[in-house]
């Protein structure tokens, strides 16, 4: 199959199966079968696209133009390629997992529920794949749009008043700040201040810089606008969001709010560091120091934080907030090693959390419960539930031989790589500082729980309550994802191969 | 047929201004919908030919002379890429319209009064298509007021569903005379400075007027400033810019759902353009933008526009009177386009004039189908009706979309255009607001949408059934073009930027 046809179907399945799923909504069983067939699929396509981005040849994909002059283009990038190749793979054991879930709690309109998620899916694979800013932007908005309706699934006043915080924020921050950006741009390219609205390796700054076709003041604001226009990213203050879509169903959680929309939001940031500014022009005119202090602060705020939730959902919405910091401030130390230590953080941090999720959704469908403290005891009566979550957690804390270590490893790497051991050193002095408290702090909100699973005794009132393991396609989603934090750490050539071209890309 | 061809300029005014007379005549119970709908379709017809003639004749502009009169002293018609694009979409939407009214009407207005409804409808629309084909300046006051009479009844025969249609007539019928006679009072001062009527003859005599300027004699410099102010003004009252938007919320809530819909579409459109051909052709650039200031004064209008209009809108509980609100924020888009002064700003100002028109007039028709099924347009009687009329809610919701300016919507277009055009000129704090604007879109937008979704219709509420096919197609037929050209904008860019073009190129 030649490049451009599996970009195209890798878009245009998940579409497909859209309309497929709509129709089938009075055959549950039917429509669950379109659901992992095109799941399946999809992730063929992008899988199909390995090869390429190997041999690095050029895949292009123009659909249509939007605009006149505005064309909506794609271009398979080793990056992207990362993103939507663990976005597709984790689609498929979620499916299975919503399967469990969806049935397992009785949940209303299952066809919308069903029908939405492809769309997100396939706008994923937009993000991923965009050629120019133009292209992101598009499908980064139906993206939050899609995923509306998923969140406020319930339809509760709850469900109803944390959609107008998720819409609100994801909206106000991309079209104040990410839209002005992107139109700053497009006029800065036709006057000569910037040489192209495509993304390109190095950035479309350099030369009009040099020339001094464009100030780095307005550089350092339009840096400043994207990194807060892609609110996705939940870097602090726009990231109440995240808790606040915690009130959808788990699948939703699991995979959207662990993988796809917030791993959107820091792929974001990174193609941006790497592919628009580029970390020699952030660094030469020192545009982006702050980002680094902010990102910094935002894990050890938001892993504080987690620590005093008591709802499980919310403790996890806190400590993605803080691991997708992570990517952001590796990606703010602006070197080569730094950027790939993040390429494998987005990798690694995916599936330990849906591990996590996926695990407080089998607590929620076999036990009915969403606290911490409440979860004395459980691991005995769901032994496979609770021991992926420790595999998840202990990936979150870094420990090896799991995938968390794993990139924790390259991030250290990278603080080094600039760390020459001369005076003066204090953004990597503060990086350092802030890996080893936060790896404390994840220790010390995730131990508690595991401990509390296999070491405390059931209460009296869980013992009148006797309930098993969740469905099996719940226990078996939890099951494959916590194999895969733990393969991944043997098998990580593939992903490592594609951020070593990032790296090159960012030189 | 080559008779039609060489008089098609003549035709569509003619033919809808002869169809309004016979219908209010003999167009008793339903044959005055047959009549107005065949007057409408072959309107499009005529105006899309002429679009297509003025794009394909070499200096893509034509003129035609009535009964052979020479120009200065008969009256002619000029139609360049700019008004043929307007007659279409003001043509494009009263057919649709048209198609959708019969069932509406018939709800709202009682049976012995169809035929002059349906004569005012077409007088109405022959006022709109005259005011854009003319290139004469007393002409376009004839058509002017033609427009505005007819309006005045139709929103006035809203009366037996609300009596406070007639307060709101009477508002309207007010303030649009004082713009109407500010306007003639406008054009009196340039006669006198220039002895002509005729557009492009003053636009030619200005520039004299204009050359003695600089000199020790300056000839008539209070007349044309005065006369330019009084047209400025009284045209703004037209088009509703802020803060001269009074007559507006009113009228439009309390009017037929049709004549909202109509209204919102095509009238204050067809002010926007009168307003574009007096500054960029009669006047110039030079005089209104650069001698006189009139640019800031726009753009503070504008701004403000967007700003207040839009937040008067989130603070409605009526839904047709939000939407009104939210028509004011948009003219300022429009305005503010034009203002710029640029081509890019021209072409934003002319591809939202049909984005919008588009966008808003099936938002008015799918909530004209809400007032057909439940009886009023209250934001609590759209609770739940998501699930009770999902199509006509569906394309309300798509419309909504659309005023945020949400990409794949055609009001993302727009906003492109526009927010380029601000960043081109350097006015940043300009780009901010229309992109503000569009958030406070959100809000207002999402404060329906919340209803209509998640809200609970009462238990004891009768059931009901989604929206008679003859009110649904042209609902979904507005917004699936806004959703079209929100997805392929070649074509209305294309027209919008030669149209942009042709206007600023014929003012140096």
């Amino acid at each position: 199959m030649n490049g451009e046809a599996a970009l195209a179907l890798a878009l245009f399945t998940p579409l497909a199966g859209t309309v497929l799923i709509a129709m089938s909504g009075q055959f549950p069983n039917l429509r669950e079968m379109f659901t992992l067939v095109t799941a399946v699929l999809t992730f063929i396509f992008v899988a199909s696209l390995y090869p390429l981005a190997v041999n690095e040849q050029v895949v292009r994909l123009e659909l249509f133009s939007m605009i006149p002059g505005v064309p909506v283009a794609f271009r398979l990038e080793p990056l992207g390629l990362v993103y939507a190749l663990v976005a597709t793979l984790l689609w498929i054991p979620n499916s299975l997992y919503s399967i469990g879930y969806m049935r397992g709690n009785h949940e209303k309109h299952q066809t919308r529920f069903y029908s939405c998620f492809p769309i997100a899916i396939a706008s994923a694979i937009g993000i991923a794949f965009a050629e120019n800013l133009f292209t992101m932007f598009l499908f980064y908005e139906v993206l939050t749009l899609s995923t509306f309706p998923l969140v406020t699934h319930k339809g509760s006043t709850d469900a109803v008043r944390s959609g107008r915080v998720y819409l609100g924020i994801l909206l106000t921050t991309s079209v104040c700040f990410q839209l002005f950006a992107v139109l700053w741009i497009y006029a800065l390219a036709k006057t000569g201040g910037a040489s192209g609205t495509d993304f390109e390796a190095g950035g479309i700054f350099r030369d009009a810089l040099a020339s001094n076709a464009v100030s780095p003041a307005v550089v350092g604001l339009l840096f400043f606008l994207y990194i807060y226009g892609i609110g996705k990213a939940a870097l602090m203050p726009v990231h109440r969001w995240l808790p606040a879509a915690m009130v959808a169903p788990t699948p939703v959680s699991a995979f959207l709010h662990a993988v796809a929309v917030v791993k959107a939001g820091v792929f974001c940031v990174i193609k941006v560091i790497v592919y628009v500014f580029g970390i020699d022009t952030l660094k030469l005119h020192n545009l982006g120091e702050w980002l680094l202090y902010i990102s910094g602060a935002t894990i050890i705020i938001a892993s504080l934080i987690a620590a005093f939730q008591d709802n499980l959902k919310k403790r996890l919405a806190y400590s993605t907030i803080s691991q997708l910091s992570y990517v952001v401030m590796a990606g703010a130390l602006f070197t080569p090693l730094a950027i790939f230590a993040a390429t494998a953080h987005i990798v690694a941090h995916a599936f330990g959390k849906i591990t996590l999720f996926f695990a407080a959704g089998s607590v929620y469908t076999a036990a009915h419960k969403t606290q911490v403290s409440q979860l004395d005891g459980i691991g005995r009566r769901m032994p496979w539930t609770m021991a992926a979550f420790t595999v998840g957690a202990l990936s979150m804390v870094g420990v090896p031989p799991l995938v968390g270590f794993v990139s924790k490893f390259y991030l250290l790497n990278g603080v080094t790589e600039s760390w020459t051991g001369a005076s003066g050193h204090f953004d990597e002095a503060f990086v350092l500082v802030v890996i080893v408290a936060s790896t404390l702090l994840n220790a010390s909100y995730f131990l508690p729980i595991i401990y509390r699973a296999f070491f405390k005794p059931l209460s009296d009132e869980d013992r009148k309550h006797p309930h098993g393991e969740a469905p099996w396609p719940i226990v078996f989603a939890l099951t494959f994802t916590a194999g895969l934090t733990l393969a991944f750490f043997f098998w990580q050539k593939p992903v490592l191969a594609l951020a070593e071209l990032v790296r090159r890309a960012a030189v | 047929m080559e008779w039609v061809h060489k008089h098609l300029p003549a035709l569509i005014i003619m033919v809808p201004l002869c169809m309004g007379l016979v219908t209010a005549i003999i167009g008793r119970r339903g044959a005055g919908w047959y009549m107005a709908m065949g007057t409408t379709a072959a309107t499009i017809a005529m105006a899309i030919q002429l679009l297509v003639n003025v794009l394909n004749t070499p200096g893509q502009s034509i003129t035609y002379m009535h009964g052979n009169w020479p120009a200065p002293f008969g009256i002619a018609y000029v139609i360049d890429p700019l008004n043929a694009a307007i007659l279409v979409i003001v043509a494009l939407i009263a057919a649709i319209v048209t198609m959708y009214a019969r069932k509406s009407v018939a709800s709202e207005i009682s049976v012995g009064k169809l035929h002059f409804f349906y004569g005012l409808w077409l007088f109405c629309i022959t006022g709109l298509l005259g005011i854009t084909i003319t290139g004469d300046a007393f002409n376009l006051y004839v058509l002017l007021e033609i427009s505005s009479l007819s309006t005045y009844t139709l929103v006035a025969l809203g009366k037996d569903r609300n009596r406070r249609a007639l307060t709101a007539a009477i508002n309207y019928l007010v303030l649009g005379t004082i713009g109407a006679c500010f306007y003639l009072a406008g054009i009196a001062y340039l006669y006198m400075a220039t002895g002509s009527l005729n557009i492009a003859d003053i636009a030619a005599r200005m520039q004299d007027i204009y050359a003695t300027w600089g000199t020790d004699s300056p000839q008539y410099q209070k007349t044309v400033i005065a006369g330019f102010a009084l047209m400025a003004v009284g045209l703004s009252l037209k088009l509703a810019l802020f803060p001269l938007h009074g007559w507006l919320p009113n009228a439009y809530t309390y009017a037929p759902s049709a004549v909202s819909a109509l209204l919102a579409s095509t009238a204050t459109k067809v002010g926007a353009y009168a307003f574009i051909r007096v500054i960029f052709t009669l006047m110039g650039v030079d005089f209104a933008y650069h001698l006189l200031r009139t640019d800031v004064a726009l753009l503070i209008s504008s701004a403000a526009a967007i700003l207040f209009g839009s937040f008067i809108a989130f603070r409605q509980t009526n839904v047709k009177k939000l939407l009104a609100y939210s028509s004011i924020g948009q003219v300022g888009y429009i305005t503010m386009g034009f203002a710029l002064g640029s081509v890019t700003g021209l072409t934003a100002s002319v591809i939202h004039l049909f984005n919008h028109a588009l966008t808003k007039g099936g938002m008015f028709l799918a909530l004209g189908v809400v007032a057909y099924r439940v009886g009023n347009t209250k934001l609590q009687s759209l609770a739940g009706l998501g699930r009770k009329l999902p199509f006509t809610m569906g394309a309300f919701t798509a419309g909504g979309l659309g005023l945020i300016g949400v990409p794949l919507t055609a009001g993302f277009v727009s906003k492109w255009y526009l927010v380029s055009a601000c960043l081109e000129a350097g006015r940043y704090e300009l780009a901010g607001i229309v992109l503000v604007g569009s958030l406070i879109a959100l809000l207002y937008t999402w404060k329906v949408v919340e209803v209509i979704y998640f809200g609970k219709r009462a238990d004891d509420a009768a059931p009901m059934r989604e929206a008679p096919l003859t009110m649904l197609v042209p609902t979904l037929l507005l917004i699936g073009g806004s959703l079209y050209f929100g997805i392929d904008s070649s074509l209305s860019a294309h027209i919008a930027e030669t149209a942009a073009r042709f206007v600023l190129g014929g003012t140096p």
